[in-house]
């Protein structure tokens, strides 16, 4: 007995070493190492203003302001244009501002109207001295205490936001524009309907087709489809990467998402029940499967015990 | 025609037709085992039971998946995943059980190499044996292309370009073998005709070829018998006697069954929590993230590694230049099949009681880990270097072995 756990050790300590080695270890060398701050978005600028709803949806909703181009559901505000013609005019489809208010950090949303492309780190993409704006205007001031504006209208889009945001939602609102999803039957253009006549499939394909034509055109390359991408890169991965893609992916076109930390578990939520649906079955399995298994080795050491009594 | 009574039972009706009882006592009540054994002489049978779990596994897979190069990889991740009942079951077992069959493998291996169990007439058990390693090897790299994930696909470019042979300049290009790549992938990049014919090899013709071989393991082992722990030599016949005459204590063998296999059940057990663990709670070492990302020929992946149990014979190709690396790489497959042969004493006993033999094995176990470690790592800087050395030191093992083992006999 003392001699087969002597054995036992030998085996255990050098599969963990091996195990130590091509795993943890190996992993530490061949990724490049981020520290995430949580979505705190530190080198953003605070607002120390307090926004006035009111204010703000005048703002918001004013001749030339966000509706122009961005819709609001939340307020009956139908989008401007539909989203294939949207990503013709601006190359990406603006985002429906109903759940912002909700998933997105309040500060990302300060700097993001005051200035998109520095908030949303694609400065390298849109450069206004070489002539490159990007497609949504830095506010400029209504003519009054800007920064008071500016927190008006982020605190109009909070008093709107549902208080209950589905994972679902958060993902198609915070990703779901340009990346598919189509184990969760997502395009880019939404949930992808089902159709009685093959006509209205190809004709729902083409347009998908053509809307990724024009986001591939707007990006450099077609964002990947997210079905699966939490089995596919860690979870740390994920969050510093959403946090900041600069930081894992320097120069990437994917722009800053802006998410607050409860945004980001919303998202994560919905690609954990596409990408890794068994999670909840597995857990409620495991314990199960594993007291079998220890009852099994008990019975079988106690017919070993008694096989070997006599030799 | 040869006479038959009227049975009275149904056993002795097929006992008459199949000789049932003599089958029993010659595969299991009256098949000799030495009773000087430990834990690691259950490892035959963890193996037998994970093959197993692989078949079964593999063939509630084979139900749903899709060899198309459209349809694999959502065939795999979503269909399995989502559509099916417990069909993520079957992938996680399916997926561990494939790597953890080479830790147990080479578990297996290395404890006939501590305790000299190939050599003296056990020759052909080690070479059936090393036989089955590679065929092993073949079947978990074909399976492993079936996902159709990045990593399948790069590494079956990775891997299907080592048949490409020596450079063309080496000896006027005999070695070299233009066309061959081209002809183990029915193309000229992996593509539908690739995954068509690793699907077959990885279903059939592979397993078919797996289960031959464990019975030509298996029989091999008739005639020398298992090893024992103090390698000891014994008359078979006489102990065999002495337990059926009751003096159980007093004989050095047990019966296959049921004595031998309660203690194989036993390790079984324990193995199983262990392998369950892994299945529910800790599968992503058996299923690398990369080859969560679709195959895309277009998108060489930043980091292409094979699977943790090809890392050390990769880590003897890669340090090296290409022709001198594939030489290296031919060496480090063939070298386990010749131990019997490089191994020149007539010793059969554990490593830690032969002399220099002692430091070869434990020299052995910790380069290959060496080795291991190293081929995941990314080929730089002093990683680079240690690989080299860990190479060189494993051929330099191999070579040197002969004279390791002569001074023995003279001992």
């Amino acid at each position: 007995m003392k001699n087969e756990l002597k054995i036992l050790g030998v085996v255990v300590v050098f599969t963990a070493i091996l195990y130590w080695g091509v795993e943890p270890f190996a992993h530490t060398q061949m990724h490049k190492h981020v520290d995430g701050e949580h979505f705190a978005y530190s080198d953003l600028n605070e607002s120390t203003k307090k926004g006035n709803v009111e204010n703000g949806k005048t703002l918001v909703m004013g001749a030339g302001a966000c509706t122009g181009c961005h819709g609001i559901q939340a307020v009956a505000h139908k989008a401007p244009m539909d989203a294939a013609t949207a990503v013709s005019a601006y190359g990406v489809n603006p985002p429906d501002l109903s759940t912002a208010g909700g998933l997105y950090s309040e500060k990302f949303l300060v700097n993001l109207i005051e200035n998109p492309a520095h908030a949303l780190k694609v400065e390298h993409k849109f450069d206004v001295a070489k002539g490159k704006m990007h497609p949504m205007s830095a506010f400029y001031g209504a003519g009054g205490d800007k920064a008071q504006e500016i927190a008006d209208m982020v605190a109009f889009l909070k008093s709107i936001a549902p208080k209950e945001i589905s994972p679902k939602n958060a993902y198609m609102d915070a990703c779901g524009r340009c990346h598919a999803n189509r184990y969760g039957k997502l395009d880019q253009l939404g949930q992808t309907p089902t159709f009685k006549s093959e006509t209205d499939t190809l004709k729902h394909k083409v347009a998908v087709l053509e809307y990724q034509d024009k986001l591939k055109a707007y990006m450099g390359k077609l964002p990947p489809d997210l079905s699966i991408i939490i089995r596919a890169r860690s979870e740390h991965f994920l969050e510093t990467f959403v946090e900041n893609p600069q930081s894992q992916l320097e120069g990437t076109s994917m722009p800053r998402v802006g998410l607050s930390t409860q945004g980001f578990e919303k998202v994560k939520a919905y690609l954990t029940q596409t990408g890794d649906p068994s999670k909840t079955a597995r857990e409620k399995i495991g314990p199960w499967v594993l007291l079998f298994t220890l009852v099994f080795t008990i019975l079988a050491y106690l017919w070993k015990k008694s096989m070997w009594k006599d030799h | 025609m040869a006479h038959f009574e009227k049975a009275s039972s149904i056993t002795e009706w097929l006992d008459q037709r199949l000789a049932l009882t003599t089958v029993k006592k010659v595969i299991a009540l009256e098949y000799w085992i030495p009773k000087n054994i430990n834990f690691l002489w259950a490892m035959g049978m963890v193996l037998a039971f994970t093959f197993a779990l692989l078949v079964i596994s593999g063939i509630f897979l084979l139900m749903y998946y899709q060899p198309s190069v459209d349809t694999a990889f959502d065939s795999v991740n979503y269909t399995l995943m989502s559509e099916v009942g417990f069909g993520w079951l079957w992938r996680h077992i399916h997926g561990v059980a494939a790597s953890v069959v080479f830790l147990v493998i080479y578990i297996h291996m290395f404890t006939g190499i501590y305790y000299g169990s190939y050599k003296k007439g056990r020759e052909i058990i080690w070479l059936s044996g090393m036989l089955l390693f590679i065929v092993f090897s073949a079947e978990a790299f074909s399976g492993y292309m079936l996902p159709w994930g990045q990593m399948s696909y790069w590494a079956g470019m990775v891997i299907t370009n080592l048949f490409e042979g020596f450079s063309p300049d080496i000896a006027g290009g005999i070695l070299n073998a233009p066309g061959l790549v081209e002809w183990i992938r029915g193309d000229y990049v992996p593509g539908q005709a690739f995954l068509s014919r690793f699907f077959m090899l990885h279903v059939l013709l592979l397993p078919l070829v797996i289960m031959a071989l464990i019975a030509l393991h298996f029989a091999a082992l008739r005639i020398p018998h298992v090893n024992n722990q103090d390698g000891e030599e014994f008359d078979y016949h006489e102990a065999a006697k002495l337990y059926k005459e009751g003096n159980t204590k007093e004989s050095k063998v047990i019966p296959f069954q049921p004595v031998f296999l309660s203690k194989d059940v036993f390790v079984l057990g324990v193995y199983l929590i262990f392998f369950f663990y892994l299945v529910f709670y800790h599968f992503n070492f058996a299923m690398d993230p990369v080859n969560f990302d679709p195959a895309d020929g277009l998108k060489t992946p930043a980091h292409i590694y094979p699977e943790w149990y090809f890392l050390w014979s990769y880590e003897i190709l890669r340090p090296f230049p290409k022709d001198p690396g594939l030489i290296a790489f031919g060496f480090a497959q063939m070298a386990f099949f010749l131990l019997p042969f490089l191994d020149k004493s007539d010793t059969v006993a554990p490593a830690n009681r032969r002399g220099l033999f002692k430091y070869w094995f434990w020299i052995m176990i910790v380069d290959m880990i060496v080795l291991t470690v190293m081929g995941k790592l990314p080929p730089q800087g002093i990683w680079n270097h240690i690989g080299l050395v860990a190479a060189v030191v494993f051929i330099a093992l191999f070579v040197a072995l002969p004279w390791v083992t002569k001074n023995e006999n003279r001992a």
